[in-house]
């Protein structure tokens, strides 16, 4: 038996059905996939979960409801408490950038719970078989979950607005703020994507999520400034990326000192998605 | 060995373990070129693992295999260009729409958008799917979820397909236009890898089998070959009158037609097992008995089932009257 397997075209009997044979950019000898064909095909994926939005539109219940429930119940259940009777506009002014870190996290949540249940589906079987990236099936569905991290937070604004939220500096502060969660947000969708890759089922996402989240989500600037919290929780608030993101945002509406807090948040976007992005990606690859 | 042709797919001493469980055991198998295999198992036989190794969704763990000119391991990229695979369980998503689907794939196997909306139209019309073209694929029936797989798998125009037990839990209507379409697809030149637990089913479309048992291949050969030595299809003949059974397997034994020397008389069920070869075997036979006057009750063909085949080859003599245990019409 020969061992050199050459592949010579099939050939067809020309009394077949027309078969448009569309021109396809060569394969390189490697087969290695370029830039501008991984983005062609991150845009088709990207399209395949926004078509599923449109679908399934209470999928976005989540990104759409969440936010109004938050701020009105943050700013009249917390607001007199936290800023005194009737000073509910200050505390808008606190906890709406706050707000904003914790909507990309809880969606950044709903991400590991979407991969844990696509990968239950056999199409998912199918992108792993064409000459396509793995990566680009991730980054896909992180590109269409900024999107509706983007929709939350543009209803949480609005909202914020209406409560009495003013922006004390600039509309290019609010944008660096808005931002600066969206590169914080997709640096947690990894994490969660990991998750979602490695626990059995979606339930067990959930719960996962929700043990890691309560701690930071609380333990942090996002609800309450931290000055009158113990010292030691006051230590772990200060590196918690949520706090930062928190005061990040704060800072860059309301005024106030920024370099430490973006840093930090940058920091830490940098620092997640370097460890848990690949991880994801060789995770996808091995999943049987 | 001399062939005539080139093998699209060649596999030696493949090897994937699961903890203890070894799912393959060493499989070595040839597909030549614009020809389909029949993989014929029970389930746990290994199928399955061995059409996810070969199309890169498993990293043997020993051996080698080639697709199209490609190793699975070394060169998994080039090998997805040139294969299209069709699972058990439809693999599209359920929430697009037909064309949305075939676009997708489309535009993942970087055809232009032009190009790929008029190939998600060309191929929606070719599996009669253009009705259907803007509805969720959730609302599809079985057999057009499965026609949408095959569309989305030819999309690309693989020149080796990989068919995973494409009709196990389809009705016989939508298993015929399945079986239609793999049919058209070979005449095109694709090659086709088929795995399925129906001798009857390899029989429709394959040349070539290979039978598989725990992981090992314990038998191949083309479907002639192996039906001859597991016997094909078997004449089931009830006359009205029991008494006529013996004087029926006489009167055919005289005439020396092909296979009817292996008659039986199972005279507990009042019928006569023929083997068949042919079809022109078959009408010999019933015209025969027509003409010499017998009346017949019943008449029906079987096809051994997977337990004959395996009983078969394992070297156990099977027993006409135990092993027919599917009935087929004719």
């Amino acid at each position: 038996m020969s061992t050199t397997t050459t592949t010579t075209p099939v050939t067809k009997s020309p009394g077949d059905t027309p078969r448009t044979a569309p021109a396809r950019p060569a394969p390189s000898a490697e087969g290695r996939i370029g830039l501008r064909a991984n983005l062609r095909h991150i845009g088709a994926l990207a399209r395949r979960n926004a078509l599923q939005i449109k679908q399934d539109p209470e999928s976005m219940f989540d990104a759409v409801l969440m936010p109004i429930i938050f701020i009105l119940l943050f700013v009249y259940v917390f607001g007199g408490a936290i800023s005194g009777k009737g000073n509910n506009d200050v505390y808008v002014n606190y906890v709406t950038p706050g707000l904003m870190a914790m909507m990309g996290m809880n969606i950044a949540m709903a991400v590991g719970v979407g991969i844990n249940d696509d990968f239950k589906k056999g199409v998912m079987d199918r992108f792993r078989t064409m000459p396509i990236a793995r990566s680009s099936v991730l980054i896909a569905k992180i590109v269409v979950e900024v999107g509706r991290m983007l929709i939350a937070t543009a209803i949480l604004l609005g909202m914020g607005f209406l409560l009495g939220l003013e922006i004390h500096t600039s509309v290019l502060h609010l944008f660096a703020a808005i931002g600066l969660s969206m590169v914080f947000g997709a640096s947690l969708m990894w994490i969660f994507i990991l998750l979602g890759l490695t626990l059995k089922t979606a339930q067990a996402v959930q719960g996962m999520a929700m043990l890691v989240l309560m701690p930071l989500q609380f333990g942090s600037s996002i609800f309450a400034p931290t000055t009158s919290m113990p010292g030691w929780l006051e230590t772990f608030t200060d590196y918690n990326p949520l706090s930062n993101l928190a005061d990040a945002a704060r800072n860059l509406i309301n005024g106030g000192p920024v370099a430490h807090s973006v840093w930090m948040t940058l920091g830490w976007a940098l620092v997640i998605t370097i460890v848990t992005a690949p991880l994801a990606v060789t995770k996808f690859r091995k999943k049987t | 060995m001399t062939r005539s042709h080139t093998n699209a797919i060649e596999v030696r001493g493949l090897v994937k373990h699961f903890g203890a469980t070894k799912a393959l055991d060493g499989v070595d198998l040839d597909v030549r070129e614009g020809t389909v295999l029949g993989v014929l198992g029970p389930n746990g036989a290994g199928k399955t693992t061995l059409v996810r190794c070969l199309s890169t969704l498993l990293v043997p763990d020993a051996g080698t295999a080639t697709v199209a000119g490609y190793d699975v391991v070394k060169h998994p990229r080039q090998l997805r260009r040139t294969i299209g695979l069709t699972g058990q369980y439809a693999s599209v998503d359920e929430k697009l729409s037909g064309w949305e689907n075939l676009y997708m794939i489309g535009r993942l196997l970087d055809l232009s958008r032009q190009d790929a909306r008029r190939r998600s139209d060309d191929m929606l019309e070719r599996f009669s799917l253009t009705d259907a073209a803007k509805r969720p694929a959730m609302t599809y029936s079985g057999g057009m979820r499965r026609r949408l797989d095959l569309a989305a798998s030819m999309i690309g125009q693989p020149s080796v397909l990989y068919l995973d037990e494409p009709t196990t839990g389809l009705d016989p209507r939508t298993r015929n236009e399945v079986w239609d379409e793999v049919q058209r697809m070979v005449s095109e030149g694709v090659t086709v890898l088929l795995t399925t637990q129906y001798m009857e089913e390899a029989e429709q479309l394959a040349s070539e089998l290979t039978v598989v048992d725990k992981g090992k291949v314990i038998a191949k050969g083309g479907v002639d070959e192996l039906k001859a030595k597991v016997g094909g299809r078997t004449l089931k003949i009830r006359p009205v009158d029991p008494d006529q059974l013996s004087a029926m397997a006489a009167a055919l034994r005289e005439t020396g037609l092909d296979g009817v020397a292996g008659s039986t008389v199972v005279p507990d069920e009042g019928a006569l097992y023929v083997p068949i070869l042919t079809d022109q075997q078959l009408t010999a036979v019933v015209a025969l008995l027509g003409a010499r006057g017998f009346g017949i009750a019943h008449i029906g063909t079987h096809l051994p089932s997977l337990d004959e085949v395996f009983l078969a080859i394992t070297g156990q003599k099977t027993d006409v009257s135990d092993a027919i245990s599917e009935e087929v019409a004719a």
